[in-house]
């Protein structure tokens, strides 16, 4: 058998798991892991200026591929400093796999230079975590963490491997296990067949269903399962943010996103259904809005592969534990073999409502003689891009108008931080996935708060030519936290203006990017034409847009999900 | 509403601190918890006594225990028969011979053992229901010292053929 140190079975595991890119930094902890990448030719490294951004980068590759994405940084604060990007990873159910070196296993406890512990400050935004105090146990341990990533609800997992379980002076027999079971881990599959029975018929008899589609759609493949079950039975569908793309959004039964910044069409279905079918959405207080006041007609039919997502926020009368692609397909299955279907006329009644309240256009706004709208910019992208690109976003108001305006037509085409928003998030995202797909347009929405959270990438852009286009929705303050402020706080904007944002231009030409000032609307779309045919630079287009712009629909606080502020003068209740 | 969950988890370093983390991370409440390796020294063996004030709470708590990957089975106790026990030492202050004498009854009649005694003290030993050993402790404290208390927290199994195996 072949014999490797420690840090060469890293390598080796990773390169046997079929790994090919890697997000990282170094450090002292893990210079036997770099010097084994050095030596590698298999593994492309990306050297990153921060980690946070690293883990971001490794979080959209896999978003945008499906595959886990592989980070590598050293001990203390190189661990530490991958954190936020493990919980951004981690409320969004993503798959990761994060290699952190330790301090040597007879230092640990002892306050060493460099050394925290990891698993701990980890553990409550990992799936699941292990710590390698021998050379044997790695590939066992890089085996068994993708396989835990990767598979039911996805998640990040954190290896630690102290200093001299890598040490190159020691070589043990190497073998990569090929499968890997572990008895205390069986994520359910397929559906229990009597709940599947019982959820057709249910289906089968509604009058007002709503097909509720989050992101548990996308991370099980189940794109191809929600349209034909959508199409079969006619049914309305609505994506949550996390779920944009898994159903089409020029369809003609996609009635919009749901919840806070939700369309008016979307919400109200929701809040007059009969029959909610979500399928790999979790209720979250984003959408539902008061719980008590939560869709007051509605019987609630669940599925989800994570049981701890069933009847967590809101009971769910038919709960079915499975991926969504097979549980869906069961479905289809079961309606092919008894070729029954739903009543025409009771559903074409409800698409009768529906089309009211969708003719209320509620996205519609007003365009002005002074300034850029935010919704013009998302659409010029869209009309440019032709709806093609894969568009990553950071938090804040761009977020949303980005998710609003831009009918995203594919699953893991729309790539942002939903469950815990964290800004900064956008760029590194941008990078990974056009690592992943190098001929795909990619761009970043983004603002000018968020937008500085990682801004040092740009020099990481610039070693490894990462021709992203960053799109800047520049309104010169925390856009949506000054929307908060105007709203709520009697219009008291508590540090929420941007004092001195700097020439982002003259910024990215700094990085030997390329930099595009936009202040009229004319030249918006010639701006991002040229951004999208220069292939091989980083163009970076700083927007002024209307710093008094708010986001709209937006959801009334402790309402249910049909009350709703509709512009800065119309509310549904009022 | 009390409640007693029982937990089969692999016997590795740092199951203890998921489970103990999960309960502080998600505030749920824990009043006792025990843990020991079973006859199959890879397996632990926890016993955990929760107050939850509806079944979804206790539920969604089951659940989240059952996610942890180290997590094998998990079962609640109280739902159906079942013995539960605690360990209690009690160390009692003991300065005559007539609180000596009462102190002995109460412990006799409790079924608790004196498993140490010094000039001024007895160390009582008592097995049983939480309920049981409260009630000692409010029977003793009418007439004597406490000194200090130890209990092990509850330790509890199914009646019958109902086991909680790999
Ligand atoms: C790391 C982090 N800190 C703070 C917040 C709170 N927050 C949410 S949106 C927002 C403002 C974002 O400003 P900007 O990026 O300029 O976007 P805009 O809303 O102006 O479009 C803030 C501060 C957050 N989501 N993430
Ligand atoms: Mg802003």
């Amino acid at each position: 058998m072949e014999m490797l140190s420690g840090a060469e079975m890293v390598v080796r595991s990773l390169q046997d798991e079929g790994i090919e890119h890697i997000f990282g930094y170094p450090g002292g902890s893990v210079l036997d892991i770099y010097d084994a990448i050095f030596q590698s030719d298999k593994i492309e490294h990306y050297l990153v200026r921060h980690e946070q951004a690293a883990v971001h980068m490794a979080d959209a590759y896999s978003r945008a591929t499906g595959k886990v994405g592989t980070v590598l940084v050293t001990a203390g604060p190189g661990a530490t400093n991958c954190i936020t990007g493990i919980a951004t990873a981690y409320m969004d159910s993503i798959p990761l796999v994060v290699l952190s070196g330790q301090v040597p296993t007879n230092w640990i406890g002892d306050d060493a230079f460099q050394e925290t512990d990891m698993i701990g400050v980890s553990r409550p935004v990992v799936k699941h975590s292990f710590s390698c105090r021998t050379a044997e146990e790695i590939p066992i341990a890089i085996k068994k963490a993708f396989y835990i990533a990767s598979t039911g609800r996805p998640g990040p997992v954190v290896i630690d491997l102290p200093k001299d379980v890598q040490s190159p002076l020691n070589k043990f027999p190497y073998e990569y296990p090929e499968s890997v079971s572990l008895r205390s881990y069986h994520p359910t599959l397929s559906g229990h067949k009597g709940q599947i029975k019982r959820a057709v018929a249910a289906l089968l008899s509604a009058k007002k269903p709503v097909l509720y589609v989050g992101g548990g759609s996308i991370i099980a493949n189940a794109s191809k399962q929600v349209l034909a079950l959508a199409e079969k039975l006619n049914l309305p569908v609505t994506n949550t943010l996390m779920g944009l793309g898994a159903f089409p959004g020029q369809h003609k039964q996609f009635i919009g996103m749901l919840g806070m910044h939700g369309t008016y069409e979307a919400n109200l279905s929701m809040h007059n259904a009969d029959l909610i079918f979500s399928a790999g959405a979790r209720f979250d207080d984003r959408v539902t809005n008061n719980v008590d006041k939560f869709c007051p007609n509605a019987k609630i039919m669940q599925i989800d592969i994570d049981p701890t997502s069933i009847s967590k926020n809101i009971h769910a009368d038919l709960p079915i534990v499975g991926s969504i692609e097979v549980v869906l397909q069961q479905m289809l299955d079961l309606l092919e073999e008894t070729q029954a279907t739903n009543d025409s006329e009771s559903i074409n009644a409800w698409w009768d409502q529906i089309n009211e309240w969708r003719a209320k256009d509620c996205l519609a706004y007003q365009t002005s003689e002074t300034h850029i709208k935010p919704q013009q910019v998302i659409q010029a992208l869209y009309k440019v891009t032709k709806g093609d690109a894969i568009v990553t976003s950071d938090v804040g108001q761009h977020q949303m108008v980005a998710a609003q305006y831009y009918p995203f037509k594919e699953p893991r085409q729309w790539i942002n931080s939903g469950g815990a928003g964290t800004m900064g998030f956008g760029l590194p995202a941008a990078m990974g996935c056009k690592i992943a797909f190098p001929d795909r347009p990619v761009v970043c929405v983004t603002g000018d708060g968020s937008i500085q959270m990682n801004i040092q990438e740009l020099s990481t852009c610039m070693q490894y030519n990462i021709p992203v286009v960053i799109l800047l929705l520049n309104n010169r303050s925390l856009g949506m936290v000054k929307q908060w402020q105007k709203m709520f706080y009697g219009g008291r904007q508590s540090h929420s203006y941007m004092d001195s944002v700097p020439d982002f231009v003259k910024l990215s030409e700094a990085y030997n990017h390329i930099g595009i000032k936009v202040d009229k609307i004319e030249e918006l779309e010639p701006a991002l034409e040229r951004a999208f045919e220069l292939k091989d630079r980083v163009v970076f287009i700083d927007v002024a847009i209307d710093p008094e712009e708010h986001v709209y629909p937006m959801q009334v606080k402790f309402g249910s999900m049909e009350d709703m502020y509709l512009s800065k003068t119309e509310r549904t209740d009022a | 509403m009390r409640s007693i969950i029982s937990v089969l988890l692999e016997n590795e370093s740092g199951a203890l601190a998921r489970v103990v983390g999960l309960f502080a991370q998600r505030a749920y409440n824990i009043e006792s918890l025990t843990v020991s390796p079973t006859n199959d020294l890879t397996l632990s063996r926890m016993t955990i006594t929760t107050e939850v004030d509806c079944r979804a709470t206790l539920e969604q708590m089951m659940k989240q225990l059952h996610k942890l990957v180290d997590v094998l089975r998990v079962s609640e106790l109280t739902e159906g028969s079942h013995v539960e026990r605690e360990l209690m030492l009690v160390k009692i202050r003991t300065p005559n011979a007539e609180l000596r004498q009462e102190v002995k009854r109460t412990a006799d009649i409790y079924r608790g053992q004196i498993v140490d005694i010094t000039p001024n003290l007895y160390t009582i030993q008592l097995t049983g229901a939480c309920s049981k050993l409260d009630a000692f402790l409010a029977t003793i404290e009418d007439t004597s010292e406490i000194v200090e208390v130890v209990r092990s927290g509850v330790c509890g199994i199914a009646r019958g053929e109902k086991a909680l195996r790999s």
